[in-house]
């Protein structure tokens, strides 16, 4: 039996994001956390979801959660696939999904996203992956969720390298940059959730979770964060949302981890 | 169209210098291919492909590219890509110029070249510092709306190598499952090489499926397995033990030349490479 009053901050992470989600909602996802989420999400509250993901695979229904973004379950529990051009064309460019789902390495107070480099470009501390979709998923969706976990080294004040945009310096300059999707509606932390303040668009503390404490998240904020009056808190996992949440990372480990025969 | 084994097809097709991309995203990687490259030690390449994957992290890591044009490369859903990241910040084992861009402008670049157009265009991500970086991601005004458009070159491979689940015998191939931007790079390619999973008499394709008519495919190999650790849908699953595996394989220098000696250069074949692996057994990181 899971123990079911005591959760993990990404167990939290995951079940603040997954309420976010709405029924009938197309979801633009990407892999680990979003797509945990956004899963979660399907099997509780939402069950007509529509996930996009950016293989090309439209409204997946995946039974354990893809490691890679192509995973052949997408494709097999999908109602379409869709090539490359076409999914980032008619179907993200084409304005067609309401929440882009992103992680990052870094995030500034405006929301503007780094996936791509620590330290300089040319000679990079430590180079990772790269944008891949998501400049353009923060740029078309018709709004962004945001998750990573909460730190100094990852809530910046400016990030080694903007991937894609947010607010970009805040008060409208997003919007006159012509950028279509209105951009981050919600940051979710493993402390709590930010969202953008009106006019300003600066990022404040909107919530926190049962057990966290303001100042503790405002010591892990690499900027002076402000808070929202007053500020929420999440209410604590249900025992219906960890259980399934927890069955699906069980499901998942277990494929995960079974070796494939090769191919011989 | 000559079917041709691969070691053929890539000696007659693959120089050193070349642009050469070998694509499917996430499903239907070509890694046999990439494998016999390595074998034949070709040399200063300028590599292309959207997602890097495994596949670019052992042909990166054995010395084969001078350079790589690229819109994410990491392990999905496990992280780095050591080889990658070892030839970007240290220049091991040579240095490694790498075109970043973003997925959208990639897939409108091979889009273009199929197309015969100088150039994709898209919306673009205003805000993103990727055009500082990439002088080659720049604007056009457009002549109906007066709006700022992103641009990127078209992507012309002079090879492009593909995996397929099968071809017939005059060649044609079919492809299902996730589709990726195998069309596009196809048809940008001058050469287009395909390995696949069976050469069958009747492709028993579906209307609208993904079929390459034999007149634009260069060569042909059967190589069952060809895809191995991605997938071929209908065929085998993706390896994600594999690929959870080769981070530890991949990240430090003398493990991967380890295992890419004993497995690739120390083999023949792709036969021969899942046959290493197999006898390796758990000792093998897989």
């Amino acid at each position: 039996m899971s123990e079911t009053r005591s959760w993990t901050p990404d167990e939290m992470m995951t079940v603040a994001a997954a309420r976010l989600l709405w029924d009938g909602c197309v979801c633009f996802v990407g892999i680990g956390l979003p797509s945990a989420a956004a899963n979660l999400a399907r099997h509780t509250h939402a069950p007509d979801i529509v996930l996009i993901y950016e293989s090309g695979t439209i409204g997946s229904r995946p039974d354990v959660l893809p490691l890679s973004i192509g995973d052949g379950e997408l494709a097999e529990t999908a109602t379409a696939i869709v090539s490359l051009p076409e999914v980032f064309a008619y179907w993200l460019q084409g304005g067609r999904v309401d929440v882009g789902f992103l992680g990052a390495a870094q995030i500034d107070r405006f929301g503007n996203l780094n996936s791509t480099v620590i330290g300089e470009y040319a000679r990079p501390r430590t180079r990772l992956p790269g944008g891949g979709g998501a400049p353009e998923i923060a740029t078309h969706a018709r709004q962004t969720f945001v998750v990573l976990k909460h730190s100094p080294r990852s809530l910046v004040p400016k990030p080694d390298f903007v991937t894609s945009a947010g607010f970009f310096e805040g008060r409208g300059s997003r919007a006159r940059a012509g950028a279509p999707g209105a951009g981050p509606r919600v940051v979710i932390t493993d402390l709590g959730l930010l969202r953008p303040e009106a006019g300003s668009e600066e990022l404040v503390l909107a919530a926190r979770y049962e057990n966290v404490d303001v100042d503790e998240i405002r010591r892990a904020t690499g900027w002076p964060l402000r808070t929202a009056d007053p500020v929420e808190v999440v209410a604590p996992p249900t025992g219906d949302e960890l259980r399934i949440l927890r069955d699906l990372h069980e499901r998942t480990r277990r494929a995960h981890h079974r070796p494939s025969p090769l191919p011989v | 169209m000559p079917e041709l084994s691969l070691t053929e097809a890539i000696a007659t097709h693959v120089r050193d210098g070349q642009t050469l991309a070998l694509e499917g995203f996430t499903h239907l990687i070509p890694f046999a291919a990439g494998h016999e490259i390595v074998r034949q030690g070709r040399r200063d390449l300028h590599l292309v492909r959207m997602t890097p994957d495994l596949v670019y992290d052992q042909m990166i890591g054995a010395g084969c590219a001078r350079a790589l044009t690229f819109s994410w490369g990491g392990n999905p859903g496990v992280g780095s890509l050591h080889r990658l990241r070892d030839a970007v910040e240290h220049g091991w084992p040579t240095p490694l110029a790498i075109h970043e861009h973003a997925h959208a402008g990639m897939a409108a670049a091979y889009a273009a070249g199929a197309s015969n157009l100088p150039f994709g265009v898209l919306r673009g991500s205003p805000g993103t510092d990727l055009p500082r970086v990439n002088d080659e991601i720049r604007t056009v005004t457009c002549p109906y709306t007066g709006e700022t458009l992103t641009t990127v070159p078209a992507l012309r491979p002079d090879v492009t190598i593909l995996h397929g689940q099968r071809a017939d015998r005059k060649g044609n191939v079919l492809m299902r499952g996730i589709v990726g931007i195998q069309k596009e790079a196809a048809l940008a390619a001058r050469v287009l090489l395909v390995t696949v999973e069976e050469i069958v008499d009747d492709l028993g394709a579906t209307m609208n499926a993904l079929v390459l008519p034999h007149w634009v495919v260069t060569a042909v190999s059967s190589v069952p397995g060809g895809a191995w650790p991605s997938y071929a849908q209908g065929h085998y699953p993706r390896d994600n033990a594999f690929y959870r595996a080769w981070d530890t394989v991949a990240r430090d220098r003398e493990s991967f030349t380890g295992w890419m000696g004993r497995h690739v250069l120390g083999t023949a074949s792709h036969a021969d490479f899942l046959r290493s692996l197999e006898a390796a057994g758990g000792e093998a990181p897989r």
